[in-house]
């Protein structure tokens, strides 16, 4: 009960004290994520979009598969991204390891899967709805993939939340492959790890608070977002 | 000539007519059409049997028959939507597939996008390559003819059943398409929405279009009707101009029907 | 209003500027990459240091903590300039094996052995670390284990093999091999009330000790070395050599041999600077 209140009391005074280091930290959380998660939606939805609208042998087991990896373990993540970004793997010259750069592949690649998966549930639910007028109006199955995903823009909106939540939340890999390097590669959720580990779990707890927080508060403001674009787009 | 034909590759079987001067006149290319011996079976379920029939424009044809007769499938059919397992439909010698882009389709529940009124009819034009720049007048004169002007910016879906059959009706004739089908328009709304679409496909018609339409109403075929298709069973048991139809049909099936009679 | 497709395309732009702006740009600074080790880090030692040598130096030092065993192997790899331990018999396997140039002595420090001020295996006050290993295994207290292949962890075998013990064989049940870092570990001894070997530094800063105490320490046999290497760039020539070696260098020169000693926690010292013992080979 102890940490529990020093937590809160931490939290406060790290927060209203704008400690510098905090706020370094809490930034290259946000840039991290919110990078992987661009990407992750860049490359996730229209794959999912795709995988929906599409028939070919092996479609089915190809869904499967695509689910299964919402559930890839982060610090298996890490390790493999590891062992390839190491200087003795076969990206070792690229010279990416412990760098931010690969903390935000390590969080596309789990992200990915997420914002795929849910994206070609959502497309697969309106193609259902929408096919035969689609076809009626003559739309080449591009034009179809983008309408869909226009008009599921709201889900697809939730899917995105659900890989941020993911990306912000997990320690496992970027730990490995970012090394959790102060000033350079620490974020929240390493931070909170390393201050475990060194005991000072009221400062951990406070942390978690804060990145909870800023989870609140990334998704207060796709909401509103998404409200104003929903006002004015319609 | 129509909008439609300035955005759609005309393709070798058109008939570009013209009279002496060289100007073209109002033939429309997608008429006569043919449906020649055509079924329809699914799952080992025959649910077109052997159709044939010749249309032709101008005016409205009603395609008549109780529920169950095949008379969706069958528009499905013209249309392009599907194949038919034999048989063969030709629109002005073309297939069904190749002169999609010509004809609109209004189907019995309108299937309207998660968008304004005014972006719902935005997107045909999207869809067929207009010029972003001529969109918004042309939008703004289908929502006037359809009386939908006021609705512009509301979220389609939750319009009225019969506001949303209106759209659905200014989207497919937006493009000034030759032939429209129409898939029982009015089974699902009020008198007052029913008579708000009517008066709509008779404009539609005036306009030149020609009018193919799906009905189980008697008296909305009464009303509508210039030629009258009766099917049952997914038989065509008669094909006569409406006039003579209603005056007394052939067929005891079809006589049964208009008398209001459960024909099974 | 719908985006144009020029507005539209504006916007990928920027967001392309944007993901590529993340990604780190060559550092604009020198920088070298330390692997070291959890204890090391988690005593403060770096957050101390290194903000000095970059200001002296304009070399900015990242450093990667995690288990010995793991520095190590971050090191052959060529994923780290510098390799800063505390197991004299890795660091001269790592440079005999032609993966680091030569070893540095920099500082030492102690073990202390931990436990429940209640004391149940009676080792309070002793000297003898293999004699208190030997108690706590005759009175089956239970003991939580850094099980990670680390310094801590090697040096902590060694002992139960000077007290004729073999923990984890049979079903010891008081023996809990926790697989972490030194502050996990320590984390789940006091959980547990349970006995453990710990770095002196780390123990000092360690912020849960909840009802544990040092219980025995002084022994020469907990004597804790720490020796700094650079990576061979002759077999990893990415190897940022130079700033490496003034790494080193600065580590044990009498300025960084005075800083080191001049660190203080709550007080106390938490190492003692050691460079010219570099290559004595009687330390264990």
């Amino acid at each position: 009960m102890n940490d529990f209140s020093s937590a809160l009391g931490n939290a406060f005074e790290l927060v209203t004290r704008l400690d510098p280091q905090l706020f370094e930290i809490v930034g290259l959380s946000l840039e991290i994520s919110l990078s992987a998660v661009l990407i992750a939606a860049i490359i996730g939805l229209p794959m999912g979009a795709a995988l929906a609208l599409s028939n070919f042998p092996g479609r089915r087991a190809a869904v499967i598969v695509l689910n299964a990896l919402m559930g890839l373990p982060p610090v298996v993540v890490g390790l493999v991204i590891y062992l390839l970004l190491s200087r003795a793997g076969p990206l070792g010259p690229l010279g990416l390891l412990f760098t931010p750069t690969a903390m935000v592949i390590a969080q596309a690649v789990l992200v990915t899967p997420i914002v795929a998966a849910l994206a070609r549930q959502t497309v697969a639910d309106l193609h259902e709805e929408y096919d035969e007028h689609l076809r009626a109006i003559g739309s080449g199955p591009l034009q179809r993939m983008l309408t869909l995903l226009w008009d599921g823009r709201f889900r697809l909106l939730t899917a995105i939340l659900a890989g941020f939540g993911r990306a912000i939340a997990e320690v496992g890999a970027v730990l490995i492959v970012g090394g959790n390097i102060l000033h350079s590669t620490r974020v929240m959720t390493t931070t909170i790890a390393l201050e475990t580990s060194k005991g000072n779990l009221g400062l951990a707890l406070g942390l978690g608070i804060i990145l909870v927080l800023m989870a609140l508060t990334v998704n207060a403001a796709a909401m509103l977002l998404g409200d104003a674009a929903h006002r004015r787009l319609g | 000539m129509q909008l439609i034909d300035a955005l759609v590759k005309p393709n070798k079987t058109d008939i570009a007519a013209s009279d002496k001067t060289g100007a073209p006149t109002k033939v429309n290319p997608l008429l006569p059409a043919a449906v020649t011996d055509v079924s329809y079976a699914i799952d080992g379920c025959t649910l077109i049997d052997a159709v044939s029939c010749r249309l032709d424009g101008p005016g409205r044809t009603v395609v008549l028959g109780p529920n169950g007769a095949g008379k969706s499938v069958l528009l499905r059919l013209c249309h392009g939507l599907l194949s038919p397992s034999a048989g063969s439909i030709r629109w002005g010698g073309a297939s069904p597939a190749e002169t999609m882009q010509r004809r609109g389709m209004v189907f019995q529940r309108p299937v309207l996008l998660r968008r304004s009124v005014a972006a719902n009819v935005a997107h045909v034009l999207k869809i067929k390559g207009l010029p972003r720049a001529r969109c918004p007048a042309l939008v703004k004169a289908a929502l006037a003819q359809s009386g939908l002007t006021a609705l512009a910016h509301r979220q389609a879906r939750t319009l009225s059943g019969g506001e949303q059959q209106r759209l659905a009706i200014a989207r497919a004739w937006l493009l000034e398409p030759h032939v429209v089908l129409l898939d029982e328009p009015t089974a699902n709304l009020d008198p007052g929405a029913t008579r708000a679409v009517e008066d709509l496909i008779v404009n539609l018609g005036a306009a030149g279009t020609k009018i193919i339409m799906t009905t189980h109403d008697i008296a909305q075929a009464r009303r509508l009707a210039d030629e009258v298709m009766f099917l049952h069973h997914g038989r065509l048991l008669e094909h006569r101009p409406a006039v003579e139809f209603f005056a007394g049909p052939d067929d005891a099936n079809a006589a049964g029907f208009i008398a209001g009679q459960l024909i099974t | 209003m719908r985006m144009t497709s020029r507005h539209r395309a504006r916007s990928w732009l920027l967001a392309a500027a944007w993901v590529a702006a993340t990604l780190p740009a060559m550092a604009s600074a020198e920088s070298i990459t330390v692997a070291s080790t959890t204890s090391t880090e988690n005593s403060g030692l770096f957050e101390y240091l290194l903000p000095i040598f970059a200001q002296e130096t304009g070399i900015e030092v990242k450093v990667v903590a995690v288990g010995t065993g793991q520095a190590i192997r971050l090191a052959q790899n060529g994923d780290a300039d510098v390799l800063f331990v505390h197991h004299r018999p890795s660091e001269d396997a790592f440079v005999a094996e032609g993966n680091g140039v030569k070893r540095y002595g920099v500082m030492y420090n102690d073990f202390v052995i931990v436990g429940p001020a209640s004391d149940p295996a009676g080792i309070s006050g002793s000297t003898d670390a293999a004699g208190s290993f030997g108690k706590i295994a005759a009175t089956e207290s239970p003991f939580a284990s850094r099980g990670d292949d680390s310094g801590t962890h090697k040096k902590e075998l060694g002992l139960w093999r000077a007290a004729g013990v073999d923990p984890s064989a049979a079903n010891q049940s008081w023996y809990r091999e926790t697989g972490s870092g030194m502050g996990a570990t320590l984390n789940t001894a006091s959980g547990m009330n349970a006995y453990a070997l710990s770095d002196r530094a780390t123990w000092i800063r360690f912020g849960n000790k909840g009802e544990l105490e040092i219980l025995a320490a002084g022994d020469p046999a907990l004597f804790n070395p720490y020796g700094v290497i650079l990576v061979n760039p002759e077999k990893h020539p990415h190897v940022n050599a130079a700033a490496g070696q003034t790494f080193i260098d600065w580590l044990v020169s009498e300025h960084g041999q005075t800083l080191i000693g001049a660190y203080r926690i709550d007080g106390q010292p938490a190492f003692y600077p050691d460079a010219d013992s570099g290559d004595a080979a009687d330390q264990q």
